[in-house]
């Protein structure tokens, strides 16, 4: 197995390791694999949907009043293979990543807000292109660590986002809203939990259960909001007056500023990043598959997922460095990735899942034993990459 | 009996030096042999039994993973790690390959045994064809109250050893091992052997505090095994892979603790049809005398019919006789403050349907003791035969 020291592998993030080889790229772009891409108040025009694989470039303009960004996603919608954003009104920025053959979205986000403007985008084989894909260790790590830095950025900003719609509803009294955009908003905090537990001071004010408070403990978060939002199984709950609603709302939405903020500014090292899928699946493995993390709204299976997402991104990114070290881990953690997502899918139910009440005994041990079968080999992936 | 040759290779690491045999025995159990150790080995004092669900439906993967537990097995029964890189020895950004609470243990005499249930047969690897006519899932007995969560499994693996802690490591490994490619179903801890399956061994207690398995079948008896616990080359034409294997019947037989305790001593006494203390048969004066069914006193049988003895006897059985290799256990305490505790029977015989499906039939009918007991869990496996160098345990049912 290949070694890098820890302390040889830099805190870079994208720019660095891209704009290495921008300076190639551009006599490549001539093969196809430059694209122009308009911005607009309400639409993202790219020159192109289809590319063969190599070094890709991206000319966004923004012809909106508003600043704008733009990503290029993998095949799940989810890893950021690379992003622009802070492109001002009437500005332009140039994209360049490296693209293997594999299906991708493009996306633009005026207003650098809401869900974005997403097309498919396919980037087909081709033989000179991969060969310029090859890159170094060093540029692999460099690269898996700036895609993951853009995912957890990416993923954060809209849990800002998702959490302002879920106070603003929850304070309006408007608790069928509430309701339905509170898995929404978790979402995105469980697919980077395992960064946002590592702000210690934050997540037990943003995410404790009663069940783990300690004696004289205040309750804040997410979990004392979704009691008073799902009382039903709740003996002799007095409902939060709307003061108090304010109170947690808006603890809850200044938090998550905070942990938005502070995930700005945050680098990964690839132990971490490959400590973190497996941190995830263990968030699964103990609160999500026995039912504990949603004692209220049972809504277990929206985090569920969102942790398995996370864990597979972080896996994703550094899945190049995993296949040279060792192809055959590397298979079998993405088959493993596949039939929990298998099983997972067969619970949805309309844009979530099932409630957790809804599993039976069986569908639960199924769902664990395929979470055992990931996290095994999953436990060897920090060893096969560091 | 395999006696402990093969141990030095594999006890580096764990434990150092291994203890010596001593005049109770060998050290350590070869895992290799025509037999599976752990059946005619005299038994060990502890147990943990553990039944799998294969979950991977690839042919390849489970003979894989047949092929590392065998290879784990024979490690873990000479005192070594479960793993080659040990428990501490290893990648420090790995997981060790053994988790380690054997470590300064001695072999403690595990062996190892696997078996395969009859759902292992059905269509997903191709074996049907290879299904002996009696590795059928037990029949429904009267007075069967089984719980399914605790019953059947494609495989199964049964870790005997002196020390509990060995016997947990071991089964522990083996279903980390299985991740992925077979899934724990259930499993049953049990201590206090209630069989032996030795003439140097002394016949043990159950919890109802009487001897059990006086007449049991012992490993010297190398006439009697052959004709009532292994499987021969001709028994079965789609069976032929199990030719010197057997099968393991497991019953988890709950017992009315409570309700025994306060039955006289002379109805207990009756109930079994041996004396509590000594162990004799009704009428007899020594554990080892044969127990006379044909003796009356005063116009009743002295050994009474419904008395368990008499019941479950081979002469009223054709002959059958079964090797008994069961273990007591205590599940803590059931809801309303009783023992959760009773017998985990274990029997090794020839063939299901001539020598355990009959006897069960007659006592779940006849038996007097059928009132203090409840069958909660039930299991059969094919146990294939001693694996051979180079081999995985079972190679002949995938050839």
């Amino acid at each position: 197995m290949k070694r890098t020291t820890l302390a040889a592998i830099a805190l870079t993030a994208l720019a660095p390791a891209l704009a290495a080889c921008g300076t190639e790229s551009t006599k490549q772009a001539e093969g196809g694999r430059a694209f122009t891409v308009t911005s607009s108040a309400d639409g993202c025009e790219v020159s192109g949907d289809t590319a063969p694989a190599g070094v890709l470039t991206f000319e966004v303009s923004n012809t909106a009043d508003e600043a704008t960004e733009f990503y290029l996603l993998g095949e799940d919608g989810l890893r950021v293979v690379g992003e622009v954003e802070n492109i001002g009104a009437d500005g332009s920025n140039t994209l360049t990543v490296k693209a293997p053959a594999g299906t991708y979205y493009t996306k633009c986000r005026p207003g650098m807000t809401g869900e974005g403007i997403s097309a498919a985008f396919t980037v087909t084989e081709s033989a000179e292109g991969e060969q310029e894909l090859s890159a170094t260790d060093q540029q692999r790590v460099d690269e898996a660590l700036a895609g993951y830095r853009l995912y957890v950025r990416d993923q954060s900003a809209q849990l800002l986002e998702k959490t302002e719609q879920f106070v603003t509803a929850y304070e309006a009294g408007q608790d069928d809203q509430a309701r339905a955009l509170y898995p929404v908003a978790r979402t995105h905090w469980e697919r980077i939990e395992t960064v946002a537990e590592s702000f210690g001071d934050l997540d037990p004010k943003m995410d404790l259960r009663e069940a783990d408070l300690e004696p004289g403990q205040e309750w804040t978060g997410w979990h004392r909001i979704e009691k008073d939002l799902w009382p039903a199984e709740a003996k002799a709950y007095t409902p939060l007056t709307p003061a108090e609603r304010t109170t947690y709302a808006d603890d809850l939405l200044a938090n998550t500023r905070t942990l938005d903020t502070q995930i700005q500014d945050l680098d990964y090292t690839v132990d971490q990043v490959a400590n973190g899928s497996r941190g995830l699946l263990e968030e699964v493995a103990v609160g999500k598959v026995t039912g504990e993390e949603e004692a209220w709204s049972h809504t277990d299976l929206w985090d569920f997922q969102a942790n398995v997402d996370g864990a597979r991104v972080a896996y994703e990114g550094l899945e190049p460095i995993v296949r040279d070290n060792d192809a055959a881990l590397a298979d079998q953690l993405t088959e493993r990735f596949a039939a929990l997502q298998t099983l997972l899918d067969a619970q949805r139910q309309g844009d979530g899942f099932v409630l957790y009440t809804d599993l039976s005994p069986a569908q639960v041990k199924e769902l664990s034993r395929a979470v055992n079968a990931l996290s095994e080999p999953l436990s060897r992936l920090t060893a096969a990459v560091v | 009996m395999a006696a402990a040759g093969a141990a030095g290779a594999y006890a580096a690491g764990r434990a150092g030096a291994a203890e010596p045999s001593s005049a109770s025995g060998p050290a350590s159990y070869a895992f290799r042999g025509e037999h599976q150790a752990g059946i005619v080995t005299p038994a060990q004092d502890r147990l943990h039994f553990a039944a799998f669900d294969v979950t991977t439906t690839d042919r390849d993967e489970l003979v894989g993973l047949l092929r590392d537990w065998t290879e784990a097995a024979e490690r873990m029964t000479q005192g070594g790690y479960a793993g080659e890189g040990g428990a501490v020895e290893g990648d420090p950004f790995l997981p060790p390959d053994d988790t380690g609470e054997a470590i300064g243990l001695p072999p403690s005499r595990l062996t190892i045994t696997f078996g395969f249930g009859p759902s292992l047969f059905d269509d997903r690897f191709g074996l049907a064809d290879r299904r002996p006519a009696s590795l059928q899932r037990l029949p429904h007995f009267p007075a069967d109250d089984l719980d399914p969560a605790v019953s059947d499994g494609d495989l199964c693996v049964q870790a005997c050893a002196d020390d509990p802690q060995v016997a947990v490591h071991a089964i522990r490994n083996l279903a980390r091992i299985g991740f992925g490619r077979a899934a724990v179903r259930w499993s049953q801890l049990g201590f206090g052997r209630t069989s032996s399956t030795s003439t140097t061994q002394s016949t043990a207690r159950n919890l109802f505090g009487f001897k059990d398995g006086t007449a049991n079948v012992k490993a010297e008896e190398t006439g009697v095994v052959d004709t009532h616990v292994w499987v021969g080359a001709d028994d079965d034409a789609a069976g032929a892979w199990l030719a010197d294997g057997s099968y393991l019947v497991a019953r988890r037989i709950n017992m009315q603790i409570e309700v025994w305790d306060r039955q006289p001593l002379a109805d207990q006494e009756a109930f079994v049809g041996r004396t509590k203390g000594e162990g004799a048969p009704l009428g007899g004066t020594r554990e080892a005398d044969l127990p006379d069914f044909d003796a009356v006193t005063g116009t009743s049988p002295t050994i009474p019919v419904d008395a368990h003895v008499r019941v479950v006897h081979p002469s009223m059985h054709q002959g059958a006789q079964m090797l008994r290799r069961g273990y007591n256990f205590v599940d803590g305490t059931d809801a309303l403050g009783g023992l959760n505790a009773g017998l985990f029977f274990i029997a090794f015989v020839r063939d299901p349907a001539t020598h355990f499906v009959p006897v069960q039939n007659a006592m779940a009918k006849d038996d007097a003791l059928m009132e203090y007991l409840k069958f909660t869990g039930s299991a059969l496996f094919a146990v294939p035969p001693g694996t051979q160098p180079g081999e995985h345990v079972g190679q002949a049912l995938f050839a």
